[in-house]
């Protein structure tokens, strides 16, 4: 299939005998936004962590732009242009804004002046506290700072995990707008989401994710109307 | 006066050479949460290199020659005896710690079969000089200059570096430091091979300072070097540069008087317990976290 950037087989995840992930198939395509929405430990995060290289897959296999990642370290996994936000932001508290930034882009060695600005200008908050320590902002701000973070690794594929967790409804929908900003300039997207709502409007394609298995997909439009999806995740 | 200067002069480069043995313990702490029990015999085995390899080749080739060794062991020791343990729990890598310092020992008493080793006598650092009345070497004098110098470099390299900023991520979150790409075990490789080094430099000192070496002559500078780093707030490194300072003075003071000297090592323990009784992260600690 062309345009399929990700690809995901049959990938499973054990945590000694738990099988969190039980064999999920999913494909994200160049330049969508794809949302994973699901209940609490139904193996989201695990989907991610292991897309990323932090969790070893105990089946199945990844592949990016057409190459196997299956079992890559994270190193390797960034280099090829995927980035996640972690789940609980998890910026560094005791260096400055900027140098969270500057950590973002560990693995370039060119200049990161026109990325800051960028971010900066997507983030002007950040750019006001260039200089504090990250773990004095807001919980909104570092949540900017962690998505602005990950942006400076220049990915081509960005994961977010739970970016709305504990924000205010205007500011999540702050960062929906900048999510949306960020797909625009091309960068393909990987959302995870309790805000099911908010994550289905701004999604090309979305998947259900139940106890570590896919139960249904569709567009994001398609899953707003789906009466399950209602009654499960849109409180409806 | 002659006295007060020579005592302060003393305590001022004991500090010092105290000061280059903690930094390798506050490094290694602040990045794996490690008491790297082994740090002071590696220094020890810093001194016995030289004393080995000068024998058969000049001085300035000898010392870098040493340096270089420290440094590559420093290296070594993490890789096999704590890199394997990385996710084992905390209390099994100090007792790998533990079991390194003994081997090395043992390693030393094989080599030296157990009797003390004559340390050369470096030119220029072993020169006697007298600054106001009192007599001392010429290290004495250096010491401070060398540590300082040194502690400024290390400070520019952790605040203004690359790997420096990955140095500092890595003492608070391993996994969040491997989504930004960066290969954690890269980092505490560096770490160990600062602190080994920078203890290679004290060692050259320290030793100056006594005609021989035995295999037991890194534990009690080591042992010093690391209260000094906890009184600093451990994991700091200006705290265990002023906490290795202030250990060398209370100790030249306390040896003063002939009748006490003995009681030095346990009057500086006193003043250690009192500080951490009333300040229990240390000087410049910050609140000990566990690592997520
Ligand atoms: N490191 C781990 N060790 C053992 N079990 C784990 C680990 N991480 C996750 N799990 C288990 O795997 C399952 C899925 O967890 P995961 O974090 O992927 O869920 P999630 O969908 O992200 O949930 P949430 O919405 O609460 O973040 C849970 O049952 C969890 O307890
Ligand atoms: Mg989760």
């Amino acid at each position: 299939m062309s345009g399929v950037i990700l690809s995901i087989k049959d990938l499973k995840v054990k945590y000694g005998g738990i099988e969190a992930v039980k064999g999920i198939s999913f494909d994200v395509r160049e330049g969508e936004i794809v949302t994973l929405i699901g209940a609490n430990g139904a193996g989201k995060s695990s989907t991610l962590r292991t897309i990323a290289g932090l969790v070893k897959p105990a089946g199945g296999s990844i592949s990016f732009n057409g190459e196997d990642i299956t079992g890559a370290n994270p190193t390797e996994i960034v280099k090829r242009g995927v980035t996640l936000v972690p789940e609980g932001r998890r910026i560094f508290a005791d260096l400055t804004v900027l140098e969270n930034l500057r950590i973002g882009a560990y693995l370039r060695h060119d200049s990161l002046k026109e990325d800051i600005e960028w971010v900066y200008s997507l983030f002007p908050r950040l750019e006001e506290r260039s200089w504090q320590a990250g773990g004095t902002l807001s919980g909104g701000e570092q949540q900017m700072l962690a998505v602005a973070r990950a942006l400076m690794s220049r990915p081509k594929l960005i994961m977010m995990d739970e970016p709305s967790l504990g924000l205010a409804p205007i500011v999540v929908r702050g960062i929906f707008d900048i999510i949306r900003e960020i797909n625009k300039r091309g960068t393909t997207i990987l959302l995870i989401e309790q805000n099911a709502n908010m994550a289905l409007q701004a999604a090309d394609s979305a998947y259900v994710l139940e106890t570590g298995r896919i139960t249904l997909s569709g567009s994001g439009e398609e899953l707003l109307k789906n009466e399950a999806v209602q009654a499960a995740y849109l409180g409806t | 006066m002659q006295l007060a200067v020579s005592t302060l002069l003393s305590g001022i480069a004991a500090g010092g050479q105290y000061a280059l043995i903690a930094i390798g313990y506050t490094l290694v702490y602040g990045i794996l949460r490690l008491i790297n029990f082994a740090h002071g015999d590696v220094f020890m085995v810093a001194g016995l290199v030289v004393v080995y390899m000068s024998a058969s080749m000049p001085l300035y080739i000898a010392l870098p020659l040493m340096i270089v060794f420290i440094v590559a062991l420093g290296f070594v020791i993490e890789r096999v005896a704590y890199k394997p343990l990385r996710s084992a729990p905390r209390m099994s890598v100090m007792i790998s710690a533990i079991g390194v310092s003994f081997l090395i020992q043992n390693f030393a008493t094989y080599y030296t079969g157990g009797l003390a080793r004559y340390y050369p006598e470096i030119p220029f650092l072993y020169d006697s000089v007298t600054i106001a009345g009192a007599t001392t070497r010429w290290v004495t004098i250096v010491t401070p200059f060398i540590v300082v110098a040194l502690v400024l470099l290390l400070l520019l390299l952790i605040n203004k570096t690359k790997i420096g900023l990955a140095m500092r991520a890595a003492a608070k979150d391993f996994e969040t430091c491997q989504l930004m790409g960066i290969k954690i075990n890269s980092v505490i490789s560096f770490t160990f091979i600062i602190g080994s080094g920078l203890a290679a430099i004290g060692s050259i000192l320290y030793f100056t300072n006594y005609p021989s070496i035995m295999p037991v002559s890194g534990t009690l500078p080591g042992l010093r070097a690391f209260v000094a780093a906890v009184f600093g707030g451990i994991g700091s490194i200006p705290g265990a540069v002023v906490g290795a300072f202030i250990i060398g003075i209370c100790e030249n003071i306390v040896k003063v008087n002939p009748t006490y000297s003995i009681f030095s090592d346990a009057v500086t323990f006193i003043i250690l317990i009192i500080v951490l009784g009333v300040k229990p992260t240390g000087l410049f600690g910050e609140k000990i976290t566990d690592k997520v």
